[in-house]
């Protein structure tokens, strides 16, 4: 049911950022609020505000500046990148609302959170459930400092979104696993150095043959080779395995329990959307749509945007996501009181996609022929922006379970809808 | 839902059996069948002023519970549930008029009956066919004059709580008030109300009007998401039992997707009216715009799920026998009420200054 899932956080920031705001938070937890602001300001080195998190950049990490390094060295040290992770492992070991605490703070002062990808919001939690003592003393803290880059091995060229019909198959050779088979849209399988991967262990079963395990990225036999994207931008990959050796303690769960922990992985992804590992990168006011729509084609007499059909599709985009974050913010306190998780969370995939999208094709709309520039003189920064992050959107509503995927989740899931008979 | 403290889960669950049991759909259609003049059913009001759901919103020294607009609308989103034809939601808005208004004399005399039931009150505001608080009607010497259009639960009303030029007034039924029953496809009471010289005491100024225009709609729209919610779910169980082609409905994909589409929209629809809610009962700077994006939201929502309730229901959503054609016929009374989707969209935008 799934593809990888990459950068899910950018898609989610400016929602939550704003649901952040609509929460308004009282004034509980005081003497923590005032220790988390000292630490940050005693730690967060100044020339980082307003800048994003290297890891969840597009295009790769990059090099650290000697800035950059401090602060998640810092954050890594004090285990605030992932505030609720236990502490024996190196986690914060704080509880909800701390959490929430440390994300407003950061908010506060334009830091990012510099621990981020996909060991944090999705391998780490399921190792933490399923994972032994031995492996999470082994993988746990890698994640925690980020040190250690992870990479999602789930879709083939021939599983999509029905992903239980991976072949890549791993070999049962007594003390190891020969792995042999394809894994695409590797989302930073270039930058990554391992890989938690669904293999099949069984030919005879479809779901039941399938086992998660860890693969090392720079072990003999793994070759990786860039996907280039209608953006022009390469942050997947396809990764081969060619007669790969892993050893047998990298099996997580058992052999056949792989579908199962693999779903769960993506249960937790879900989650970390509803308030967790938020970063601080939020959409300000001055490229909201409306207000680029009001740089580009102007307000009339009386302070309306002069296209009166691109000002209805704009406020009903804008009403989107307000209610967006509204529901965010719901099902955040629903989760937290005894009602345990509601419908609202299944749906967000689908409307944080849709908002996504239309953010991207109203602000070219608006753009007109300025908003479609590929490189080059002509276009501004911001400009050139809008283009590869439109081309880019369309990936939101495929992977991670396309929106046909969802619905069919939501209506079989929740409202028992059942197959044909 | 949102995160409700103890007293509103009880309050609702007593909301929902009361509904579920006393007031279900065919209360109504035997209401619509047996036409009063007042438009409800004295005994089941007399039930809610028992249970005191009329003074939820008003103050205790005034007989009321001051449970709030949150808890309110748990209320009035049961009732919507069976389309109850109840006037608790006109005269909780009117109720609040005078809380907020200045007239100790209108809330010594109306507050304590109001919230015991005694009374039914409701609001006067609108002119036309379509929501504006620009209006005509005068205040000359304390008497109020101006013809009020579609004044919901009109026929029934003890008082009205009305909107003149300069603000908004309270004025009995009696002299210089004539009520004329409009008869809409929704089979509930609307009517034109005509002031002529009738004795008015003011609440306040035109502010206090658009803060009642933003709770009435508030309120109206957490009696859509009642509607809404089991409009689809009834939808939902139709197509779970209907058999065509040898299946069920239910297993097609095709409707299967249209029915998580809908969920997708009622759960962002009850973040919007609980969010309105929430906003009115903390006093918030932006209510204006948490009650437009609610009644945005629930119109649009509404809309959808009433009528994709009679397409899938198929021919049978087409006869009187059936609900759907109850739902989508109040639905579409209520989308209009206190402003439209488009309506309020545009004054979102003026609202955000866009």
């Amino acid at each position: 049911m799934s593809t990888s899932i990459p950068f899910i956080q950018n898609v989610e920031t400016d929602a939550m950022a704003s649901a952040a705001e609509q929460t308004r938070p009282a004034d509980m937890g005081d003497d923590f609020r005032q220790e988390a602001r000292e630490w940050i300001a005693a730690n967060f080195p100044a020339s980082l505000r307003g800048t994003d998190n290297a890891m969840s950049a597009i295009e790769g990490p990059g090099d650290e500046t000697p800035d950059q390094r401090k602060w998640r060295e810092a954050m890594g040290g004090k285990g605030w990148g992932v505030p609720t992770w236990p502490k024996e492992y190196g986690g914060g070991g704080l509880d909800r609302a701390q959490a929430r605490i440390v994300q407003e703070e950061l908010a506060r002062v334009g830091a990012y959170n510099p621990i981020g990808g996909m060991g944090v919001m999705m391998f780490g939690p399921t190792l933490l459930e399923y994972g032994t003592e031995e492996q999470k003393r082994e993988h746990i803290p890698g994640i925690v400092r980020g040190e250690v880059r992870w990479c999602q091995g789930y879709s083939e060229p021939g599983a999509g979104s029905d992903l239980a019909s991976l072949q890549t198959f791993a070999e049962d050779k007594g003390d190891h696993y020969l792995v042999n088979g394809q894994k695409t849209w590797t989302s930073g399988g270039q930058w990554a150095d391992k890989c938690f991967a669904l293999v099949r262990t069984d030919k005879t079963q479809k779901h039941a043959g399938i086992s998660f395990l860890l693969i090392d990225m720079d072990a003999e036999g793994v070759e990786t080779k860039p996907i280039r994207l209608i953006s022009g931008q390469s942050p997947f990959c396809e990764t081969f395995f060619t007669n790969v050796r892993v050893p047998k303690e990298n099996l997580v769960g058992h052999e056949g329990q792989g579908w199962t922990i693999g779903t769960r992985l993506l249960q937790h992804e879900r989650s970390s959307l509803s308030g967790g590992s938020g970063s601080a990168s939020r959409m300000n006011a001055g490229n909201s749509v409306p207000s680029i729509a009001k740089k580009y084609r102007g307000i009339d007499a009386d302070g309306r945007l002069s296209d009166a059909d691109l000002r209805t599709r704009i406020i009903k985009h804008e009403m989107d996501q307000r209610a967006f974050a509204l529901t965010l913010r719901r099902a955040a306190l629903e989760a937290k009181g005894n009602a345990g998780p509601s419908a609202a969370t299944s749906i967000m995939k689908n409307v944080g996609a849709r908002i996504t999208q239309d953010r991207a094709e109203l602000n070219i709309e608006i753009m007109g022929m300025q908003g479609l520039g590929w490189e080059g003189e002509g276009f501004s920064e911001e400009e050139l922006t809008q283009t590869r992050t439109w081309l880019w959107g369309k990936a939101v509503s495929i992977y991670g379970g396309s929106s046909e995927i969802q619905n069919n989740v939501i209506a079989k899931r929740i409202l028992g809808m059942l197959d044909h008979q | 839902m949102a995160a409700l403290n103890d007293e509103q889960v009880m309050l609702r669950d007593m909301a929902r059996e009361w509904a579920d049991n006393e007031s279900p759909v065919t209360a109504f259609r035997k209401l619509r069948d047996a036409a009063p003049a007042t438009g409800f059913d004295p005994e089941a009001w007399g039930a809610i002023g028992q249970m005191g759901w009329g003074g939820i919103v008003i103050p205790e020294e005034f007989g009321g519970s001051a449970f709030g607009y949150l808890s309110l609308g748990l209320v009035v989103e049961q009732l919507g549930r069976n389309l109850a034809a109840s006037p608790l939601s006109s005269t909780a808005v009117a109720a609040s008029a005078i809380v907020m208004g200045k007239s100790d004399k209108a809330k010594q005399e109306w507050l304590p009956r109001l919230a015991s039931g005694e009374a039914v009150a409701t609001l006067a505001i609108d002119e036309g066919p379509t929501h504006n608080l620009s209006v005509q009607a005068k205040v000359t010497d304390g008497k109020l004059s101006g013809t009020k259009a579609f004044v919901a639960e009109g026929d029934g009303a003890d008082a009205f709580v009305v909107a003149a030029e300069d603000g908004l007034y309270l004025v009995a039924k009696g002299d210089g008030v004539t009520v004329t029953s409009r008869h809409m496809a929704d089979s509930r009471s609307h009517a034109e109300v005509r002031f002529d010289n009738a004795v008015a005491e003011k609440l306040g100024g035109i502010e206090l009007t658009a803060a009642v225009a933003d709770r009435a709609a508030a309120v109206t729209a957490a009696e859509m998401l009642g509607m809404a919610d089991s409009a689809f779910h009834q939808t939902l169980d139709y197509l779970k039992q209907r058999v065509q082609f040898g299946q069920v409905l239910s297993t097609f994909q095709a409707l299967q997707h249209r029915m998580a589409k809908m969920l997708t929209e009622l759960e962002l629809m009850r973040s919007t009216v609980e969010g309105a809610l929430e906003a009115i009962d903390a006093g918030r700077s932006d209510i204006d715009q948490a009650v437009s994006l609610a009644k945005a939201t629930a119109g649009d929502t509404l809309r959808l799920v009433t009528r994709e309730m009679v397409q899938l229901y198929g021919g049978v959503g087409m006869t009187d026998e059936y609900d759907a054609g109850l739902y989508l016929k109040r639905a579409a009374v209520l989308e209009a009420m206190w402003g439209n989707a488009a309506y309020h969209r545009d004054r979102f935008g003026r609202l955000n200054d866009y």
